[in-house]
C-alpha cells in the first residue's frame, strides 16, 4: 500500500511521519500546494506548525490545495490521519468534530504518556485490542479536546472515541481524557500523541507502529468503511 | 473602509489564559477583578463591508469555540 504525507510549510514531523508508514508500506510526501494526492492509499496530515498556525492552530493550512484533496477523499472514504497539527488542521477543516485548545497549563508539554485504545474495531487501532494501554508521546502546547457535551456525549455513543489518557496522563486538560476521535464514517481520525515518535525501540516504545499497522491491514483487505 | 472584529472564547469555555491575567493582577495590588478574558482584536480594511460576517464564519473565528463582532466599521 502507499501512504502520502503531507508536507506544509511549517510541517516538522513529516519526515518521521514517512519512515513510520515505510515500516508499513510504500510513503511519499505531498506538497501542500498541489491538487495531487498521488493515487495514495491513504494520507497522513503531520505535526509542525503548518503555515506558521497563525490566526488558530490549523486554521489556514485548511484552505491548502491539497486540502481540497484531502476532504474529497475522505468524502469517499478514504483514510485519512492526522498527528498533533494535522489533527488540528483537520479539526478546523470540519472533517473532524471538536477543536483543539491551549493546555490547561498554558505550558508546552513533552513527554511519554499512556493512552488507552476504547475502540479496536476500525481502521486506524485494528491491530489493538479494546482496553490495551499504549505508551506513547505528546509535545503540544495547543491539545486540550473541546467539544460541546452533548456532541461528546455523542462521541462516546457512537464510539468515534479511540483514545483516551490513562487516568493521571491527560497532559493538556482534554474533556473527558479524550486523545484520539474519528469522524462518523470511521474513516479520518486525529490524536495529540505522536505515534510516529514510537516505531523504533530506540525511542523507548515501538506501540506508535500498531497505528500504521492498522491502516496497513485495513487497506490490504480493502473491505469499505 | 476599516473594520474591527472583536474575537472572544465562548461563554462557559475553560479560558486559561483569562483565569492567568486574573491572577496576575491581584498581585499587583488591583482588588476586585473577575470574569477575565482574553480575545482577540482584527482590524481589517475592506471594500464590501456586508463581507465581514462570511470571512468571519469562514476563517476569522472557529464558530465552535468564538464568537465574535463587528464593533466597528469606519
Amino acid at each position: 500500500m502507499k501512504f502520502g504525507v503531507i508536507r506544509f510549510p511549517g510541517s516538522c514531523d513529516e519526515v518521521d511521519a514517512q519512515l513510520a508508514c515505510q515500516r508499513a508500506g510504500e510513503a511519499v510526501i505531498l506538497w501542500h500546494g498541489d491538487h495531487d494526492l498521488q493515487g495514495v492509499d491513504a494520507v497522513v496530515v503531520p505535526g509542525g506548525f503548518s503555515y506558521g498556525d497563525y490566526l488558530r492552530v490549523g486554521a489556514i493550512a485548511r484552505f491548502a490545495p491539497v486540502m481540497e484533496e484531502v476532504a474529497e477523499f475522505a468524502r469517499e472514504g478514504g483514510i485519512v490521519l492526522g498527528i498533533c497539527n494535522g489533527f488540528q488542521v483537520l479539526c478546523e477543516a470540519r472533517l473532524l468534530p471538536g477543536a483543539l485548545l491551549p493546555n490547561t497549563s498554558l505550558r508546552f508539554v513533552f513527554r511519554q504518556v499512556k493512552v488507552e485504545v476504547v475502540n479496536a474495531e476500525t481502521p486506524f487501532t485494528r491491530a489493538c485490542t479494546d482496553g490495551q494501554r499504549l505508551s506513547i508521546p505528546v509535545k503540544h502546547t495547543t491539545g486540550r479536546f473541546y467539544a460541546p457535551e452533548h456532541d461528546l456525549d455523542r462521541l462516546e455513543s457512537d464510539g468515534q472515541v479511540l483514545l483516551r489518557y490513562a487516568p493521571g496522563h491527560n497532559p493538556n486538560g482534554s474533556l473527558r481524557d479524550i486523545a484520539g476521535v474519528c469522524n462518523e464514517g470511521r474513516n479520518v481520525f486525529g490524536l495529540m500523541p505522536h505515534p510516529e515518535h514510537a516505531v523504533d525501540p530506540l525511542t523507548g516504545s515501538t506501540d506508535g507502529g500498531k497505528i500504521f499497522e492498522s491502516i496497513r491491514a485495513h487497506v490490504a483487505d480493502g473491505v469499505p468503511v | 473602509m476599516r473594520a474591527r472584529v472583536l474575537v472572544k472564547p465562548k461563554a462557559g469555555i475553560l479560558d486559561p489564559q483569562g483565569q492567568a491575567v486574573e491572577r496576575a493582577l491581584p498581585a499587583l495590588g488591583f482588588t476586585g477583578v473577575s470574569n477575565v478574558h482574553v480575545g482577540r482584536l482584527i482590524e481589517l480594511d475592506v471594500q464590501d463591508a456586508a463581507q465581514l460576517p462570511e470571512m468571519c464564519e469562514r476563517l476569522l473565528t472557529n464558530p465552535l469555540i468564538e464568537d465574535y463582532q463587528i464593533v466597528d466599521v469606519v
